[in-house]
């Protein structure tokens, strides 16, 4: 018998030995929904490099391990070993799980306004289970792959949020997943449900940082629901440690006016996956989507996003950038489809990248597929390296090559930024990104 | 100060420099003129270093130094100033920032402690007057959607503040109106103080009213085929290069 297989019975044996412990366990419509997730997972496995969607990415590294679903919550932790990752100066309804669950220690989730329901999504299954019911499954098919297959059977935790029509949600949530290192490997299965109702606003921080060292896997699906103008500002951060993996799936349902602004900044982590689609479903809809990804050593990230516009009038604007170090890799691939009948559709995709290494690479991939005809769309790729002719001008300057090099990355990146408009976000991924380049010493104060 | 001999430099294997002597002793200001091609670009680079230069013979010696052997960033620290005749935009990189890392790179260099971020505005502020520049501009990013004549200032701007012994300026009035040459050449006058010495390298001799030179060379081919006083470049100014090019026997 291979590792492989071994391996998806050692996660079918663990499903049956822990499935009475789940959250919601009891509910039928949520342990059917759990044993759908067990039987996709026996049947697709994990994703293998033969997938299209999975060419450049391999998870052999997942596949090899045997992850424990983690069952205990480190106590002792307190807020002071959150550190920066508290971000300074913002003013939020902070949620903390602690390996894959809440940690109403470490939460602050503050006094919310009413029409907000904001809960983890453990807890939401007690106090309202039908509303739970009404989003778990409905963006992210159980069957796309193994992983949003596990995710089914094993979710644990998350963000349950449901704004009412026209109620503004002032604060952001900041929903902080610490992943403490054990000693044997854990998987982490969360879901994050958003439900904003007609004209309502919120900012949401999804944000992911390790203590210590410690081989894991964050396995992630967000489900977003955006009623008629509404409006949602989603921040992703993503710090995971040295060897911990993340494996997202993020889908966004838009309806007629609403508006997603999504900014997916990847750091840390071994291996990072993010599957971003945006639904427009409806007249008017509008979506913007910005990233930046910075690698080194041996770090991957890959970023799969997909628009579909399928009513008239929609807009999209994607921008990702990406810096590679090392002998890191990126992926990037990014489908704009516009659906028969989206007249006057405006989607704009681009993705620039500066490789800082010969031995950095990156795939990257974008795709236009335009079934309308009155259409503005305008996609394009770069692949670089340092302006030679900016690194001179700064070292006839008196700027050592080092620094100016520095000097050049960062501005290269810090395109992705500026534009962000939560200030205290803005800051703390600033100082991440001036850590993160080479000789970091020499480039304090940039921002 | 500055002793070039016999310079000879390559392109892309193509010789451009084809044998360049220059003496220029402190304090001095000398005039590089020359039709276009004729290499007065590619002498101001390759004094300030700029890779891709392919030295074939000769030398330069810098106050005692061999120029050539050491980095641009080196030859900054040392007094050597290039104001760039295509000022380059940098993206992301804020002016005040670049500006302050290169004053304090120098100053660090010198052994001089770092100015702080008040101390560094206030001599910005001071020098941004000599060029009456727009001080908005230092908040911008590096040359980034500048005007010409903005960029032209900027690099006045930053030469004061970087105070070279040598200040090299390539083709600085190119593209300027008259009252921005008259602004650039009055930054540049005041930093003559006796000890000071520049090169500027134009085509025309429209800058030279305004920034006097004590020396007068034409460059042609490659090779500076004449040398005189200030009256030379009027002397160009009324008859063109034609005449320098056929005396060269090119």
């Amino acid at each position: 018998m291979s590792t492989a297989v071994a391996n998806l019975d050692h996660y079918v044996a663990a499903f049956e030995e822990a499935a009475g412990r789940l959250p919601g366990a009891g509910m039928p419509w949520l342990d059917a929904f759990r044993r759908q997730g067990l039987a996709a997972f026996e049947r697709l496995g994990f994703p293998s490099t033969r997938q299209e969607e999975w060419k450049y990415t391999s998870v052999r590294a997942i596949e090899r391990e045997r992850f424990a679903l983690a069952t205990e919550t480190c106590a002792g932790l307190v807020e002071d070993d959150l550190g920066e990752a508290r971000m300074e100066g913002l003013e939020a309804h902070r949620f903390v799980f602690l390996n894959g669950r809440h940690a109403p220690q470490l939460s602050r989730p503050g006094k919310l306004p009413t029409g907000v329901t904001a809960l983890p999504l453990a807890e939401a299954l007690g106090m309202c289970p039908d509303r739970v019911e009404a989003l778990v499954g409905r963006r992210v098919a159980v069957e796309e792959n193994g992983f949003t297959a596990l995710n089914a059977a094993w979710f644990t935790d998350g963000l349950f949020l449901e704004v009412e029509p026209g109620v503004e949600l002032v604060h952001p949530v900041h929903v902080l997943h610490v992943t403490v290192g054990r000693d044997e490997p854990d998987a982490h299965h969360l879901r994050h449900l958003i439900h904003l109702g007609e004209g309502a606003r919120a900012v949401v921080i999804e944000h992911y940082i390790a203590l210590g060292e410690g081989v894991y896997l964050n396995n992630v699906v967000d489900e977003l629901v955006l009623q008629p103008h509404a409006h949602l500002r989603h921040y992703k951060l993503v710090q995971e440690g040295l060897q911990g993996r993340h494996i997202a799936a993020i889908d966004t349902h838009q309806l007629g006016g609403s508006h997603y602004r999504s900014h997916n900044v990847c750091l840390g982590g071994a291996l990072t996956r993010n599957e971003i689609r945006a639904d427009l479903d409806a007249e008017y809809a509008e979506c913007e989507l910005f990233g930046l990804y910075v690698t080194d050593g041996r770090q991957h990230v890959d970023n799969h996003t997909r628009v579909d516009h399928r009513k008239p009038h929609g807009t999209s604007h994607e921008f990702y950038k990406g810096v590679l170090a090392g002998r890191s890799r990126g992926v990037f691939n990014g489908v704009v489809y516009v659906h028969p009948g989206a007249q006057k559709t405006d989607a704009q995709q681009a993705n620039h990248n500066l490789l800082l290494s010969r031995e950095a690479e990156i795939d990257t991939k974008p795709q236009l597929e335009i079934y309308a005809d009155d259409v503005k769309c305008s996609h394009g790729a770069t692949v670089g390296q340092l302006d030679e002719q900016q690194l001179f001008y700064l070292r006839s300057r008196g700027i050592p090559e080092a620094t100016a090099a520095g000097m050049l990355t960062y501005g290269f990146a810090h395109d992705l930024v500026e534009h962000m408009g939560l200030e205290p976000v803005r800051r703390l991924i600033e100082e991440l990104l001036v850590r993160k380049l080479p000789h970091a010493a020499e480039l304090q104060g940039v921002g | 100060m500055l002793t070039i001999k016999d310079l000879r430099v390559a392109v892309n294997g193509k010789e451009i420099l084809k044998g360049i002597d220059l003496e220029v002793n402190p304090g001095e200001v000398h005039a590089v003129m020359g039709p276009n091609g004729s290499g007065k670009s590619t002498l101001a680079y390759v004094l300030a270093g700029r890779p891709g230069y392919e030295v074939l013979g000769g030398e330069v010696i810098y106050e005692g130094r061999n120029l050539l052997e050491m980095d641009p960033e080196e030859r900054a620290w040392e007094g050597i100033f290039l104001a760039f005749q295509y000022p380059v935009e940098v993206p992301g990189v804020n002016n005040m920032y670049f500006l302050k890392a290169a004053v304090n790179a120098k100053r660090k260099h010198q052994g001089l402690p770092e100015l702080d971020a008040m101390d560094f505005l206030k001599l910005a502020r001071e020098k941004i007057r000599l060029v009456h520049m727009r001080e908005d501009l230092l908040k911008r990013n590096v040359n980034e959607g500048f005007s010409g004549g903005e960029k032209k200032r900027n690099e006045i701007f930053q030469m004061a503040m970087l105070e070279p012994k040598l200040g090299i300026l390539d083709e600085t009035d190119s593209g300027l109106d008259i009252d921005a040459l008259k602004t650039v050449a009055e930054g540049v006058n005041t930093l003559r103080d006796g000890r000071r010495s520049f090169i500027v390298v134009t085509h025309y001799q429209r800058l030279l009213d305004y920034i006097v030179p004590d020396h007068v060379h034409v460059l042609a081919h490659g090779r500076i085929v004449k040398s005189g006083d200030r009256s030379l470049a009027l002397e160009l100014e009324e008859q063109g290069y034609a005449w320098v090019e056929e005396a060269a026997g090119a």
